[in-house]
Parts: structure tokens; sequence; C-alpha cells
């Protein structure tokens, strides 16, 4: 047990700006029916990507579990054991019901991870920015505007050719595209908090720039980052789909729904549409409904309104 | 003006200096390309011949300062595969993407913004909540996936449309094209749908929220309060205030196109510099891909210095000078 010391810190510091603020954001979710049911389909469908694949029927990460004799069966087909497909199977024999629900774990695995390891880069750069100003803001800013200059897809697209395939250097790819982002949005919102009176008490009572950074400036700025991650994780989650689609993502033998599109297209001019089909709308489910989310936090947190 | 152009050049050349370093390692270090280009059954003697012609057995840096001479005099090396220098290869291919590119701008820019108007004008309607919510839809479709229902619908189920290729071209000025047969047309309408609907989406979004926003300016209050009639305020006073945004985004956007037409060609089979990149990523070849990435980097440092120049004539209240900001 920690010796009881008495916090003094709000006494010195005025936290006057802090609290309200804080409970003014949620009132703004209170108050909006449509951010509360955006964000309940988005709780719904990332619990779905989470516990669903539990209940797979089948394991379509483990080649004991499917044949490859009933590849390509169309949807509602049975197997040799009595089970259905009720999405029918791709190539490999895989039931498309395990595949897809797999698939979206990755997709959100890939997604989440690396925005939150980009988010973490990002405010820091954003942080150390807005805190030591001049030289150090204009440098770090030149190279930010340098990353964010280039289309995303071709910068992972080429960083993937050059290091291969597999989750992790798919989730690196994608963090090397998107700090920046945040670190832009990080130092704009921590540059105007900066202004503020409580951060100049701060560094007259002689705080460390890190304790200002982490403990005044960050709490007080980072709402904005957060929203536009919900809009970045979508982001996230397409690239990759579009990075296993162009066959430089994640590997074959672990399929995320990109993939899985990508290995129904040579099937998709014969009529043999399901493989293609169904992965892509519980793509699009997923995008979309981070997408909304993200959109109607935004409008929420708009300060024009 | 002119020391400012001046100016942004001299950034743009460092820019393609640095990307230049970056593309190098990251392509050139990693992995082997004798064993691509040496038949399997070269003697130790003739590898260590094409070693040398290729010149890899001098140190990275001796390899970097080779490449970047001739990189200067236009030569960004020759292609494994095809054989003929990959800055050819590439600028070969460029019409087709161009023209998938620009026709998608059009696309989008003449369906976005009277949409994006019209919504943004009556912003308390049904209509509106439901084409914002739409236009979210747009961009949350991904490229390849749309790509493929596209061809499954119009293509496979009701044979309207061909699925791949460019069709009959034709030359214009030496540069063949396909939007001038009506079998090109038919070619060029599903790729170019594929890439523009995030972009319809875009636009619409981007038109509303500025008209939106204009409608509250004072100087629509006064000239409404004149009673300058509605046409004419939106006409003469709404649409040149926002086309401001607009055009810096189509501007960045044609960037991006070029960028994400990669995704479209491959599934369209569209012959275009995309297309060429990502064959060349599966067959190894490095001096295609080395060469596209420095080319895509030039074409994105001139459409910024573009996007920039065409602001300050847009907007009077911008200076170019001014760095301070």
């Amino acid at each position: 047990m920690k010796p009881f010391k008495p916090n003094t810190d709000h006494l010195l510091v005025p936290p006057v700006v802090k609290t309200p603020e804080r409970a003014w954001h949620l009132a703004r979710i209170n108050r909006r029916p449509s951010i509360k049911n955006s964000l309940l389909i988005l709780v719904i469908v990332l619990v779905a990507g989470v516990v669903l694949p539990l209940l797979a029927p089948q394991n379509p990460y483990d080649l004991a579990t499917f044949s490859i004799m009933e590849n390509r069966l169309p949807p509602g087909a049975e197997s040799f054991d009595g089970m259905t497909f009720w999405l029918g199977t791709d190539s490999q024999g895989r039931d498309m019901v395990s595949a897809i629900l797999y698939g979206m774990r990755i997709s959100l695995i890939v997604g989440l991870v690396a925005t939150t390891i980009a988010l973490m880069i990002g405010i820091c750069v954003g942080l150390v920015a807005a805190t030591f100003g001049s030289k150090v803001d204009a440098v770090l800013m030149r190279f930010v505007d340098f990353v964010l200059g280039f289309p995303s897809i071709l910068v992972a697209l080429v960083l993937l050719a050059a290091l291969g395939r597999g989750v992790d250097k798919v989730i690196f790819a994608i963090v090397v595209v998107q700090w920046a982002h945040y670190a832009r949005v990080m130092r704009a919102s921590a540059m105007v908090e900066r202004q503020k009176e409580y951060i100049e008490a701060a560094e007259n009572l002689g705080y460390s720039k890190m304790r200002i950074m982490f403990r005044h400036l960050l709490p007080n700025s980072i709402s904005a980052v957060l929203v536009i991650a919900t809009i970045r994780v979508a982001v996230a989650i397409t690239l990759e789909a579009t990075l296993s689609f162009l066959g430089v993502g994640v590997p074959v033998t672990e399929p995320s729904l990109g993939l899985l599109v990508a290995s129904g297209f040579q099937f998709l001019m014969s009529g043999e549409y399901w493989i293609s089909v169904y992965p892509g709308i519980a793509l699009v489910i997923l995008i979309f409904s981070l997408n909304l989310a993200g959109d109607r936090l935004r409008e929420a947190f708009d300060s024009r309104r | 003006m002119l020391t400012y152009i001046f100016q942004r050049l001299l950034q743009s050349a460092v820019v393609l200096l640095a990307v230049s370093i970056v593309i190098f390692l990251a392509v050139y270090t990693v992995g082997d390309p004798v064993e691509l280009l040496v038949n399997p059954e070269a003697t130790e003697l003739e590898r260590e011949e094409m070693v040398q012609v290729l010149g890899l057995d001098k140190p990275v840096l001796m390899q970097y300062v080779t490449f970047l001479g001739n990189a200067v005099r236009g030569d960004l090396g020759t292609s494994f595969v095809h054989g003929v220098p990959a800055v050819e290869l590439i600028l070969s291919r460029m019409p087709a993407t161009f023209e998938l590119v620009v026709f998608s701008m059009l696309f989008a820019s003449l369906i976005g913004i009277p949409i994006g108007l019209y919504i943004g004008l009556n912003s308390e309607t049904r209509m509106f909540r439901i084409i914002m919510t739409g236009s979210i839809l747009g961009y949350s479709l991904p490229s390849f996936w749309k790509g493929m229902m596209l061809i499954l619908l119009f293509s496979v189920v009701l044979h309207w449309l061909p699925s791949s290729g460019r069709g009959e071209t034709v030359n214009l000025l030496g540069i063949p094209v396909s939007f001038l047969t009506w079998d090109g047309l038919r070619h060029l309408t599903l790729p170019v749908c594929n890439l523009a609907i995030p972009n319809i989406a875009l636009m619409i979004r981007l038109t509303a929220s500025g008209a939106m926003e204009a409608q509250t300016q004072d100087y629509v209050k006064f000239a409404r309060a004149k009673g300058v009639r509605r046409k004419r305020i939106i006409n003469r006073h709404i649409l040149p205030n926002i086309l401001i945004p607009i055009v810096t985004v189509l501007g960045l956007e044609f960037g991006n196109l070029i960028a994400f037409s990669t995704i479209t060609e491959t599934v369209f089979a569209w012959p275009g510099m995309g297309k060429l990149l990502i064959t060349s990523i599966y067959q190894l070849d490095r001096p295609v891909v080395v060469a596209y990435v420095m080319l895509i980097t030039f074409i994105f440092v001139i459409i910024n210095l573009f996007v920039d120049l065409t602001y300050a004539i847009l907007d009077p209240r911008v200076r170019l000078m001014d760095q301070s900001s």
C-alpha cells in the first residue's frame, strides 16, 4: 500500500478547464440519438468479430478440418460428414461461414493493432512538436508533410513488396502510412491547448516538459485525435484488405476478408459468386459501421455546431 | 512569384532525392536479382559475369551513386522482364491510366458537385440526411470488391458491358485512347465508375458542407438583403467561394486516383501503369518498380505545386511568399 500523500496539484493548477469539458463531451454524445445508434451498431459488429469466430463450425486455418474434395460448393450444400455449408465453400474447400468469421477477426486485429501503434507514435510526435515548438516543430512537421504527400496504398504496396507477406508486416506498413495523420491532428489541438493559462501556470511552476506533455496537454487535447482514429481504423482495415487482395498482404494460409475476396475473383466469371460476394459484404459492414460512427462522432465534436 | 516557384522546385528536388534513397535501399538491397536473370543452368562464371555487369559487386553507396547518375540523365534502368528501358515502359502505359483518371474526375465532379450543392442548400430536408449517410457507404465500399460486384452485375449477369481490357483504341495526337470508339467507351464505363464512386461521395460531402457554411456568411446575407435573386447568389456568390477547397481536393485527388487506379486496373485488367506496377512486383522486376515510384513522386510534386499556384489564382487573399503561417 502506498503511503498517503495529499494531492496538492489541484491547489496549484486549477482543473477548471479539464473536468467540465469532459462531462460536456459525454453530454454531447448522449444528446444525439444518431450517435448512440451508430456506436451501438459498431459495438455489436466489434463484439461479433471477436466472439463469433469461437462459434465457427470449422477452423479455416487448420488444414485437417476441411477437405479439398469439397471445394467451391454452392451455398446450402452439405459436406460428407453432414455439415451444411450455408454460404458455400472456397477453392480450398473451406466453409465460407467459418472463413469469413476468422477473416473478419484478422481484419479487426490488423486494423486495431495498427491504429493503436500509429496513434501512440502520432500522439508523441504531435505532443513533442507542440511542446517544443520552433525548430523541432518545423522539422517534425516537414517530415509529416513529406510522409502525407504520398498515397498510402502505394507506400504500403512498395514496402510490402520489399518485405514480403505476413500479418506483422502488414501492420508495420499500415503504421508507417498512418502515424503522420495523428501527429498532425494531435499537434494542431495541442497547439491550441498550449496557449491556455493552465499550461503557462504549469510551466511557471517548473514542471518538466514531460509532465506538462503527458499530464496536462495530452488529456486535454486527445479527443480530436481519438475521433479521427475511429475513421482511421476503417481506413486501416480497407488498406489491409486491399493489400491482401493485391497479393502482398496476409499469408495465404490465414486468409483475411480481402484475401478471401481475391481468391474468388477467378471464379466470378463462371458464376461461382459466393466466394467473393459474402466476405466482401462482411468487409463492407465492418468498414461502414466504423465510418458511420466516426462521422457521427466527428459531427458531435465539431466546434462549429 | 518566380522566387516562390524556384524555391518550391528546389524543395521538390530534395524530396525526389530523399525518395530515391529510400526506394533504392528498400528495393535494391533486398533479395538477389541475379537469381532471376541468370538461367538456372548457368555456371558460376556466368553468374560472376552477371554480377559484374549489373554492378552488384560494388558497395551499396557506389551502386546508389551510379543509379543516381543514370537517373539524372533520365535512365532509371532496364526492365528485367521486358528488356526495354523502365521509363519508356511506364510512359507507354501512362495514357491508359490518365484516361481512366481524367474521366473518373470529370464524372465525379459532374455528378458530385451539383448534388452536393443542391443538398447543401436544402440541408434541413430528409434528402440531405439520406444522401449524406449514403455517401458514407460510397466511400466505405472497398474498391476491389466494388469493381468485382460491378463485373458480376453488368458483365456476368446482365451481359451489358465488357469486364476487362481497353477495347478498340484510336490514336489521338499519337496517343492511343479508348473514349473515341464505341467499343472503347463500353470498356471504359465500368472502371471509370469504379474509380469515381468514392470521389462522387467526397465531392458531395465537400460541396454540401461548403454550401452550408457559405449560406451563413455575411456576404450571402447581404446579397440576399440587397434583393439579389437566389440563382445569382448561388452562381456568383456561393459557388466561387466554395470552389476553392473543391479545386484543392480535386488536384490532390488526381494524384490519389493515379495511385488508386492500381486496384481498379488490376480488377478490370486495364493496361495502365498501375497494372504494370503490380505485375512488376510479382515478377520482381525491380527497375520498373523503382522507376514507377520515382515517376509517381515526380507527378505528385508537380501536382502539389500546381494546386498551390491555382489556389493563389482562385483566392487573391493567399500570399505565396508568406511561408510563416
